[in-house]
């Protein structure tokens, strides 16, 4: 089954084209990596996936429903979650609320249900120990970890998460690689990196992008020995 | 999680309701003349408590509220003093026309954002008091008009009278600070404040952040409306003073001082405030040089306001 699908999806910037007519689909359960150099468009891509950025022509649709006239707020409740590039925590607010805010939508009045379940997300990236500490305090790595719970703790069916790797240290990196493939399995997910160990080691298929168009998709193997990919990253001399 | 154990709630409604007791006694023990000046202050605190939910918890910085002062204050008089209407029916006209004020200018400013929201809302707020100098056949402009004794009534209690008229004042107190509390406490609160710090974030969380502002605005100005229709109940007299530049200032200076963001804060700044001008006046007729730099010293040295310092320092569960 497939659970997202564009077709034609473009966004233009003035003249450029960051995004040009990609078709793309995501089975559901799957772990896709999307790749490619910087200003490669996945960014814009995937905010138009999430409706942080209108399309300038194509169509989006996500679990057999078109949404590309959906606003973001409705998608997310209709089970994206997004976890923003550069870090965007509440760092004023304790960690524990900053959780509480993801999911709060769905547990509603119902304090005990927030508390487990902000609990629960917390202790799945392990920064359980700091609820209590405001955002702000975490070092720049919790700050990522709790990005990650902010999306899991939405339970949503993709995950779309954008360079989460950035900025960690090696020994962080080895604990998240171990997080998104417990995570696999109980949803889709959407990953950018640029770290290509992250993407060789949890992603089942991986998709390249190179001036906003798609340049090839496959498995990682395959991608591995694509000769476009290697030009791509490479350069052609 | 202690964020979300009941303890700093009940603190935090004891405290509350402790202040509210206490100034019920004070009733008792205060000289008329102080007597007299909590009475205006509770009720000029529900207009920064108004005031506060917008700016304090939403971050919406808003020139323009003396429009929703105003039209409490001008839905309840012109229907007492025109329609001859009581006082009952009258402060509800008063809410009414700041409900609905409150929802047109949100619907209109909010399509602005930053500088571009103050400026809209300082706009609209002088269109409206240029419309209150304008039709002066009804409101007697800057002059105003005396509402007359007879008709300040409520449910057979004299509000002219200054132990009914104090306790009025502290009724209406207790619900402002009651609808605050729970508004903050409510999820819908947090969402209020996560705006306040990172709305692209709250977007992306899967709130409408439009619905929630307009919400905001509609119960900021409403809450500001009833503290208008209050204080012309309550004091005798409607003018377009109250609509002008200098109106939408205030409940701005107060919340800043007492502390944007907390519960008692806009009470302790309009307090502090009263009080300031009123002793410095005593002292010299440069009073506004003594509370300029009693200002500009507790800006300096007390950023987050009276309360909010406060919370800082001591009391982190203060909502």
């Amino acid at each position: 089954m497939t659970l997202l699908s564009t077709r034609g999806l473009s966004r233009n910037f003035g003249g450029l084209k960051a995004v040009d007519n990609v078709d793309f689909d995501l089975p559901a359960g799957e772990v896709r990596a999307l790749i490619g150099p910087n200003g490669a468009g996945k960014t814009t891509f995937v905010g138009m996936l999430s409706g942080r950025i209108p399309a300038s022509a194509g169509t989006v649709s996500f679990d057999g429903r078109d949404v590309t006239m959906m606003p973001a707020h409705r998608r997310i409740r209709a089970g994206m979650a997004y976890t923003f590039q550069i870090t965007s925590v509440f760092s004023r607010l304790p960690v524990a609320e900053n959780v509480a805010l993801a999911l709060r939508w769905r547990t509603g009045d119902d304090l005990a249900a927030t508390d487990r379940q902000v609990a629960e997300a917390l202790d799945r990236v392990g920064i359980a120990d700091r609820a209590d500490q405001l955002a702000g305090d975490l070092s720049y790595g919790h700050q990522r970890l709790l990005e990650i719970a902010m999306g899991l703790s939405q339970q949503p069916r993709l995950l779309i998460l954008d360079e989460p790797t950035q900025g960690l240290a090696d020994s962080e990196i080895v604990d998240f690689v171990a997080l998104i493939r417990g995570l696999a399995g109980d949803m889709t997910i959407l990953l950018i990196e640029h770290n290509i160990n992250v993407v060789m080691q949890t992603a089942d298929a991986i998709t390249v992008l190179n001036f906003g168009s798609v340049l090839a998709s496959g498995t990682p193997s395959e991608i591995r020995n694509n000769a476009a990919v290697q030009a791509a990253y490479l350069g052609t001399g | 999680m202690s964020m979300f154990l009941g303890s700093n709630l009940r603190k935090s409604w004891t405290l509350h309701i402790g202040v509210i007791i206490l100034l019920f006694a004070l009733q008792f023990i205060l000289p008329a003349y102080h007597h007299g000046n909590l009475a205006r202050i509770m009720v000029l605190a529900c207009y920064a408590m108004g005031y506060n939910i917008l700016f304090g918890y939403t971050g919406l910085l808003s020139l323009g509220h003396a429009l929703f002062f105003a039209a409490g204050m001008y839905g309840m008089s012109l229907t007492v003093q025109h329609l001859g209407w009581s006082a009952g029916p009258a402060l509800l006209a008063g809410l009414a026309a700041g409900f609905a004020v409150a929802l047109a200018i949100g619907l209109l400013a909010l399509r602005t954002a930053g500088v571009a929201f103050m400026i809209v809302t300082l706009m609209f707020a002088q269109a409206g008091y240029l419309a209150a100098l304008y039709f002066g056949e009804y409101t007697r402009g800057d002059e105003g008009f005396v509402i007359q004794q007879s008709f300040r009534q409520l449910a057979g209690v004299n509000l002219a009278d200054p132990t009914n008229r104090y306790f009025a004042a502290l009724a209406l107190f207790a619900i402002c600070v009651v609808v605050s509390l729970r508004v903050v406490q409510a999820g819908f609160g947090r969402v209020l404040v996560a705006i306040r710090e990172n709305e692209e974030r709250t977007r992306m969380l899967g709130y409408d952040i439009h619905r929630h502002k307009l919400a905001a605005v509609v119960l900021s100005g409403t809450m500001s409306a009833a503290a208008g229709a209050a204080y012309g109940l309550l004091f005798g007299y409607a003018g377009a003073t109250f609509a002008s530049v200098q109106y939408s200032i205030f409940p701005l200076l107060w919340v800043l001082l007492g502390g944007a963001g907390t519960i008692l804060g806009p009470f302790v700044g309009t307090l502090f405030m009263f009080y300031l001008i009123d002793l410095s006046s005593e002292l010299t007729t440069a009073y506004m040089l003594i509370a300029g730099f009693a200002l500009v010293m507790l800006t300096l040295f007390a950023p987050q306001g009276l309360v909010g310092e406060l919370r800082r320092r001591a009391l982190r569960w203060l909502p």
